[in-house]
């Protein structure tokens, strides 16, 4: 409500204070060099990653897109309020935009904070069309900080996004090297013993799951900043001086465990906005998702910032120093990750023969869990690998390389709410749903292409009930509105536009709706959206509604044509 | 039942797909390619390898398929042959063309025809069949088929994948054939007719394109049909070393 309030204050100064700023972004065919391999992609102003996008709260820009490709485009503004006719993605926001043609978005910026954008059309994001985007507000930051960096990771793959797909789509597991090998079966039977071994393995055969699921996408180069491990982006700083990072995740699947290894994080921003400071030593970024943390070296060293895959199939690095061509240690890799039965937790509609497997299961899970718990060894009585927002038993419960403080959703409180606590009227389920061996994607069984848009109504405040009853983590997007993740919180529960729902658990989010016009909701990983994790979302009423009523209007001639 | 004549439907209509009509609320339609069905292709041969059998045959073999289509629909074209490279004759060409729908989780149900066109007699077949992953991850395809002439027989495909690590893979297959009838023309006797059982250790040298591997592979034929192979003065059993490749595209 206050959004809407301080918006339309804004709405009705700006041509008064004449705060106006006009971009131009070109979408150009481009070499991406990550230093393993080179390859064609997609970028902004002749580069992959585009430009750093700033703009200033109040601002009200005009950015001019010019399509140099061959093919259709569009920009979304990730975690942007705007006019639904500007998110930018085809087929719901806008038509699209052709080759040769110059699109011209037009919005009023009515917040601050980190944000990103990225190609809303085919698999043009995976192939390196994306960019950061830094709003400065318009009052002073509840943190100081003496300089700042965009740190922006991806996951650059060497074969294309419509290969990418294909292959998934042939063979679920083409890009799984993580699998379980005869190798681990052994070293599993000289650990928990070979009944308890072998158990284990038939309950996942009769399941035919895969405990190694956890990345679809492996042989990536992490990248940060356009810069892969070796080409070793840096950040050069003055020792004592607070450097903000702003930390997003661009990639098109992977899940990315930060750390700096020396140095204490402060969590100070999430999706873009202000939440309670937190000191941790490491945290998870999921896909689309934006952190801002502020550390401070104080001596002359070399730092490394150390992104490894939630998988640990691969990692993306750069460095902190105070000068050129420092370099800090390298971290290892840590052990994959392994699924358990915890993460399956939520599965529904199996039959019973798989249920019967469930309880054969049991057993062997605990055997499991109990092994990976002694894994972790001290972390464990640290008491860091628990996480409310995991299945109790969890294998991918993150911990902390140095055994320290792993961040939580739990640990997000909002540093000033957006908007009034109030009961949700009404409460909408939707349950993330898949078959992974046939790499098929959905919501409550219904994929994209088959699926009636979800309705809201203007002025509602809608509680979504995500069930996730796969094996995968989803980050959730929605657009246009944000998401206020339920942490226990209340009032000061964090404002985020992409939430992630780990294997076996519910998470809830409310929404105030207060958007009219249609947007996009789905998961963020690239090609599950792409299977069909994806909905349009209609808010029906609010202030447009004069305008929906000629729109309604054209539709229905139109209709009556044919 | 609705899901067949859906499938009917999607196949008269060429796999085209009839956006829903917007309803009135809706600003713009959604016509982009998300809004439809993905439709993929891909190719893929399991076996495609030189074979030297224990009394000095030499063997071009390959078992492949190409398929195009979506989640709910495919049609795919499966090919087999054995060709002789002494005698320049094909032993075995097989082709099927089916179409093929999800019937649950993890199976599908095929069918289409099979044209048999070796040196030698010609067959033609209606195809059924079912294929997909059973419990402990074997891969399953099994056919039934019945010829022009009424014969019936059916044909049980399948496959184990050892990871001796993530690249080393050891693939274990059996391919079991029984006849209801007997075709003496072609050789097939009633009951058991063949077994072929392989193991192949392959190394995934290009992702999963190439895959390189060598490997051995037994044939025998049973009861009825092992008489008429020794009535020509065949062999009943024949052992193999192969060498080839599992390409996939």
């Amino acid at each position: 409500m206050k959004m809407a309030f301080l918006a339309g204050t804004l709405g009705l100064l700006l041509p008064v204070m004449g705060l106006a700023g006009e971009y131009d972004l070109t979408v150009d065919r481009v070499e991406i060099d990550t230093g393993d391999f080179v390859k064609e992609g997609i970028g902004y102003n002749g580069k992959s990653p585009g430009p750093v996008m700033r703009f200033k709260e109040g601002e009200e820009v005009s950015i001019n897109v010019t399509n140099n490709l061959d093919e259709m485009t569009s920009i979304h503004w990730h975690g942007l309020i705007l006019p639904f006719n500007q998110d930018g993605v085809p087929g719901i926001s806008f038509p699209g935009i052709k080759p040769g043609e110059t699109f011209t978005y037009k919005f009023p910026i009515t917040q601050s904070g980190t944000y990103w954008f990225h190609s809303h059309s085919g698999f043009q994001e995976p192939d390196g069309a994306y960019g950061a985007i830094v709003i400065e507000p318009d009052g002073r930051e509840p943190f100081r900080y003496d300089r700042d960096y965009v740190v922006q990771l991806t996951d650059k793959h060497p074969h294309s996004g419509d290969r990418i797909m294909r292959n998934l789509k042939m063979t679920a597991d083409y890009y799984n090297r993580e699998q379980q090998t005869v190798g681990e079966f052994f070293s599993d039977v000289s650990e928990n013993g070979l009944m308890t071994t072998v158990k284990d393995r038939m309950a996942w055969g009769d399941m035919r799951m895969m405990k190694a699921d956890v990345e679809d996408l492996q042989g990536f180069t992490g990248l940060i900043n356009g810069k892969g491990p070796d080409q070793n982006w840096t950040g050069i700083f003055e020792p004592g001086e607070r450097i903000r990072l702003r930390f997003i995740n661009s990639s098109a699947m992977t899940y990315f465990d930060v750390r700096i290894p020396g140095l204490e994080m402060t969590v100070v921003q999430a999706d873009g906005n202000n939440v309670q400071p937190v000191n941790v030593d490491e945290f998870r970024i999921g896909v689309a998702e934006t952190f801002d943390v502020i550390v401070r070296p104080r001596e002359a060293q070399a730092f490394t910032i150390f992104a490894e895959s939630m998988g640990r199939s691969g990692y993306a690095r750069g460095t902190l120093a105070p000068e050129a061509g420092m370099v800090a240690e390298v971290p290892e890799l840590r052990e994959a990750a392994r699924l358990t039965m915890a993460d399956m937790g939520a599965m529904e509609g199996m039959d019973h023969g798989s249920m019967e497997g469930m309880e054969g299961m049991d057993h062997s899970n605990m055997a499991g869990m109990d092994h990976s718990n002694m894994g972790q060894g001290s972390m464990m009585s640290a008491g860091g690998a628990s996480d409310p927002f995991y299945a109790a038993g969890s294998g991918l419960v993150p911990t902390a390389a140095n055994g320290g403080k792993f961040l939580s959703y739990a640990d997000l409180k909002a540093q000033r709410p957006l908007y009034d606590e109030r009961e949700p009227t009404r409460e909408i389920e939707l349950k993330l749903t898949g078959n992974m061996e046939r790499y098929t994607w959905s919501i409550n069984g219904v994929k994209y292409e088959d699926a009636d848009p979800i309705r809201l109504k203007y002025g509602e405040r809608v509680r979504f009930k995500f069930v996730n009853t796969t094996m995968m983590t989803h980050p959730l997007h929605l657009h246009g509105m944000w998401s206020i993740l339920d942490v226990g919180a209340g009032q000061m529960n964090p404002v985020k536009h992409t939430v992630s729902v780990q294997p076996g658990t519910t998470v809830y989010m409310e929404t105030e709706v207060d958007a009219p016009g249609q947007w996009a909701f789905h998961c963020h990983l690239s090609y599950h959206a792409a299977a069909g994790m994806f909905r349009k979302i209609i808010v029906e009423g609010g202030p447009e509604t004069t305008q929906a009523a000629a729109d309604e209007a054209s539709i229905d001639k139109e209709g009556g044509d044919v | 039942m609705s899901r067949w004549i859906s499938l009917v439907a999607t196949a008269v209509f060429g796999l085209s797909v009839i956006p829903a009509v917007a309803s009135a609320q809706e600003r713009i339609q959604d016509t982009t390619a998300r809004k439809m069905s993905l439709k993929v292709w891909g190719a893929q041969f399991e076996e495609f390898e030189y074979r030297y059998s224990d009394d000095d045959e030499e063997l071009g073999v390959w078992s492949g398929d190409f398929f195009y289509g979506t989640d709910e629909l495919k049609v795919r074209w499966l090919t087999k042959g054995e060709y002789a490279i002494e005698e320049q004759a094909y032993e075995k060409l097989e082709n099927q063309l089916v179409v093929q729908t999800p019937v649950s989780d993890f199976f599908d149900a095929k069918a289409g025809l099979r044209f048999d066109t070796p040196d030698g007699p010609d067959r033609t077949y209606a195809v059924l069949g079912i294929a997909g992953l059973a419990p402990q991850w074997f891969e399953i395809d099994a056919n039934l088929y019945v010829s022009k002439d009424g014969d019936t027989s059916t044909e049980l495909d399948a496959e184990y994948e050892l990871l001796l690590t993530n690249h080393w893979i050891l693939v274990a297959a059996l391919d079991a054939k029984v006849a209801f009838s007997e075709d003496r023309e072609i050789g097939v006797g009633k009951g058991l007719v063949s077994t072929e059982t392989g193991l192949r250790l392959s190394y995934d040298l290009i992702d999963r394109s190439f895959s390189p591997y060598i490997g051995v592979v037994h044939e025998r034929k049973y009861a009825d049909t092992a008489d008429f192979v020794r009535a020509e003065g065949g062999n009943v059993e024949d052992w193999f070393a192969v060498i080839g490749a599992r390409l996939s595209f």
